[in-house]
């Protein structure tokens, strides 16, 4: 074995190993880390006194705290519901708008709890401030498929739309064009005729065959103006908002091809309360009638 | 070259060769009926590969058999050492790319999602990036730096002959088996052991060889006492094969089938996989990492190391602590709590044995600090032990409950995790290469000074820009996860939280293309080095850094 020897950097006499040139020091251990090392151990030691920590044969050391994180959740969530439960009960029985309107802080709470439901429920597909997509109607405007009364709102967050719940909205917009019912001059036609009563540039003599087919085909839903129904949910064609896209190619693809979007049903998901909260918030977004 | 022991120990070779040779014939029979009966189109693919591999591999050891050649016994072995520098290189690329991609689907979702393509999808890539860098890129410079510190420390050639060979090929067939599975959507759900049991088995069998491989070494070792990073190398091998055979333990539908059901059930099963997956990080990223750094710094500083004592007492300490802190990955979930304490208590103890690697890195340097100015290498090697010394201090932090609550689930994990992956053992790692090149193909310096400064540079500033990111981005998701406001109604819906993270993802990806461009510096100027290329406009003015072996 080599002899220890002084290092002459530091002056630190070595241990007198060597592998491969590399020797080693012989410093003591540092004062500050054998401090701190048994600080943090005193420290855990102290820590498992107070706190839940061994196990043993039948159980474990519960600590002098008594201390339960799982309770303290319970206690925190009950807590929260019980400074919620005036107004949410006073939720249950809201049946119109102006109850809501003339009792400011009623209002305020089911806004607030109706703009949390809708953040992490209905945001996905309607946006964030309910601005819709494409599919996907706007919550903001005053353009309402299935009217947008705190009722009709309620009734299409409870039951959805095309949804699986036996109460659903439910209405169709047939494939015209791969059912055959239409052929494709006919779409086209019909094209240039919805193009007409959303007030843009078309074919006239287009469009004039087309509001036949339209009288025949399309009337009794959307109306022989074209101006929707909202009992049927069917869709005003002549204000320039358009779930699909209004473009020439988006009309024919619509009538070729049919729509039928579903929104799920809340029932069962949300609470009674929470669903009205989110209805009086839907309905200040800012289209509510 | 240093005259080595041949007197302790098999000194002839050879003996593992009708093992091996037996393993791959009965390997390749094994993988050919499975292929054959499978109707499991995958289970089908994975067993062609293996078969290929086979044979590949009995063709390659009839080869090394008629060429005639003996293992020259009197040498070190360092084939399989520049075969590992070649891997880690290759895999650490690999991964680092991937890691740039899936931070790209982050901070871009709609522009990098090909819904025809499945493979490419975030779910499969993640765990592609990870088993990458973690097992393909640090299991190779792992394996290549314990083969080359063991001979040197020991006085002694690898054991086992051409064993270490198997060990080499058999693990990166391991990480292709592993990255083509996830890629084809096999994966067994545990994060960081995604690979299903057949992978597992395969891994368990050239661990053992491994383990084989390194103990024969030091038993035949010329030297009175075993050197630190030996220790260290060890620790690591037995523990991650302890933890490997553990958490993997399962059930197959079928010998033919791809899917199988974990031994353990809800909460267990959550533990025995925190329990692995914390000391995957603690045993193969933090003790085999600090074997390399026991070797590499002294070596690189040529300063005896500093202190003996705190190196037996933090390593025993660190082994004894360390297996006990993975319930604090399971706060606040279905864990008991007293395990969840315990789990936080071992994790603050870790602290200070953590930094004894630390202090001995560091304080090495006493004597040689004016060599960080001069040699970028050196320079390298110290860093990645700062951001050892942070991580391992942000570690026990945020094993606090009270952080964890605000920190579990954020970016903060993810950042803190980078901070000690890019920062310590990517640099630890490159150092060591930036070693190994020179005295492995015996060159005087490396082609370039200049570049390992810049690849220096570029990639500190993508580190810091990843991690800085990150830990302001997770504390604001905490942060807005939690936020109430007066009516208790939480303020933020999580698509809020989503949106506000946008501009830390762009950070973080550019912070991760920053790493990657440095890596690719280091991989041209490692290449050149080889070659036996200088620098025109450094070949007479820099000293001759690196000691020429």
């Amino acid at each position: 074995m080599a002899h220890k020897e002084i290092d002459a950097p530091t002056g630190v006499e070595t241990t007198g190993h060597s592998w491969d040139g590399i020797k080693e020091l012989n410093n003591p251990l540092p004062r500050w880390w054998v401090i701190v090392f048994w600080i943090s151990v005193i420290w855990s030691i102290a820590y498992w006194v107070f706190m839940p920590s061994w196990p043993g044969l039948t159980g474990y050391l519960k600590g002098t705290r008594n201390h339960s994180e799982r309770a303290n959740v319970e206690k925190a969530v009950a807590d929260l519901q019980a400074a919620r439960s005036d107004q949410m009960k006073r939720l249950l029985s809201v049946s119109s708008v102006s109850e809501i309107e003339n009792d400011p802080d009623l209002q305020l709470f089911a806004i607030t709890a109706g703009k949390s439901i809708f953040g992490d429920n209905c945001a996905t597909c309607h946006g964030a401030g309910g601005q819709g997509n494409v599919g996907f109607p706007n919550l903001a405007d005053d353009d309402w498929l299935w009217g947008g009364a705190l009722g009709d709102i309620q009734t299409t967050i409870h039951y959805g739309i095309r949804s699986d719940h036996p109460q659903t909205r439910l209405n169709q917009m047939l494939a015209y064009g791969e059912s055959g019912a239409l052929s494709g001059e006919q779409i086209s036609d019909v094209v240039e005729h919805v193009m007409t009563i959303s007030g843009r540039e078309a074919n006239a003599a287009a469009a004039a065959r087309g509001a036949a087919v339209f009288e025949v085909q399309c009337a009794s839903c959307h109306g022989a103006d074209g101006k929707g129904n909202k009992a049927l949910g069917a869709p005003n064609l002549t204000d320039g908002i358009w779930l699909y896209g209004g473009e020439r190619t988006d009309i024919q693809q619509t009538i070729y091809s049919g729509r039928g979007g579903v929104m799920p049903a809340w029932t069962g998901r949300l609470s009674e309360e929470q669903m009205t909260a989110l209805a009086v918030y839907v309905h200040s977004l800012g289209g509510g009638e | 070259m240093t005259a080595i022991s041949s007197d302790r120990g098999p000194t002839q070779g050879g003996s593992e060769i009708p093992f091996i040779g037996a393993f791959l014939g009965v390997g390749s029979l094994l993988a050919l009926i499975v292929a054959a009966r499978t109707t499991d189109s995958l289970m089908s693919a994975h067993a062609m590969m293996f078969l290929a591999a086979f044979i590949a591999g009995a063709f390659a050891l009839v080869h090394h058999l008629s060429s005639g050649k003996t293992l020259d016994q009197s040498v070190y072995e360092t084939g399989v050492v520049k075969a590992g520098v070649f891997a880690s290189v290759f895999w650490g690329i690999a991964g680092f790319l991937v890691g740039v991609i899936i931070a790209g689907q982050l901070a871009f979702p709609n522009l990098l999602y090909f819904p025809d393509l499945p493979w490419t999808n975030f779910g499969r890539l993640r765990p592609l990036h990870t088993s990458a860098v973690i097992f393909a890129f640090g299991g190779n410079v792992l394996i290549a730096t314990s083969f080359y510190v063991v001979q040197r420390t020991c006085r002694a050639r690898l054991f086992g002959g051409i064993a270490p060979w198997f060990v080499f090929w058999g693990y990166n067939l391991f990480i292709v088996i592993a990255a083509t599975g996830y890629l084809m959507g096999i994966t067994q759900s545990k994060e960081y052991a995604e690979p299903e049991w057949y992978a597992d088995l395969w891994l368990t069998i050239v661990w053992v060889v491994y383990l084989l491989v390194f103990l024969g070494t030091l038993l035949k070792r010329k030297e009175p006492h075993i050197y630190v990073a030996n220790w260290f190398y060890l620790a690591f091998i037995v523990t991650i094969a302890m933890l490997h055979i553990v958490n993997n333990l399962s059930m197959p539908v079928s010998l033919l089938s791809t899917k199988s059901y974990s031994l353990f059930p809800g909460v267990q099963d959550a533990l025995t996989q925190w329990w692995y997956g914390h000391n995957a990080v603690g045993f193969f990223l933090t003790a085999g990492f600090l074997a390399i750094m026991y070797y590499f710094i002294p070596k690189r500083a040529e300063r005896p190391v500093y202190s003996y004592r705190l190196s037996i007492i933090h390593f025993w300490a660190l082994i004894f602590i360390y297996i006990w802190a993975g319930p604090h990955h399971l706060h606040y979930t279905a864990l008991p709590e007293w395990a969840q304490t315990l789990g936080m208590t071992f994790s603050i103890m870790l602290w200070m044995p953590s930094w004894g690697g630390m202090i001995n890195g560091l304080m090495t340097l006493s004597g040689a600090w004016d060599k960080l100015r001069t040699d970028p290498v050196l320079r390298m090697l110290v860093v990645s032990v700062a951001f050892y010394g942070m991580s391992t201090f942000e570690g026990p932090l945020m094993s606090i409950r009270a952080v964890n609550s605000l920190s579990h689930y954020t970016d903060w994990t993810i950042g803190h995790v980078h901070s000690g992956a890019l920062g310590w053992v990517g640099y630890v790692s490159f150092g060591a290469l930036y070693c190994l090149v020179p005295w492995l193909w015996k060159r005087k310096q490396l082609y370039s000074n200049a570049m390992v400064e810049w690849h220096f540079w570029i990639s500190t500033l993508g580190i810091l820009l990843y991690i800085t990111a990150m830990w302001v981005s997770g504390i604001m998701q905490g942060l807005m996860w939690r936020a109430y406001n007066s009516l208790g109604f939480l303020e933020f819906s999580f698509v809020e939280t989503v949106e506000a993270m946008h501009p830390f993802y762009i950070i973080r990806m550019s912070g991760g293309l920053l790493f990657l461009i440095g890596s690719l510096i280091m991989a041209y100027n490692l290449w050149r080095t080889a070659k036996g290329d200088v620098r025109a406009r450094e070949f007479a003015a820099s000293p001759a850094l690196a000691p020429a072996e």
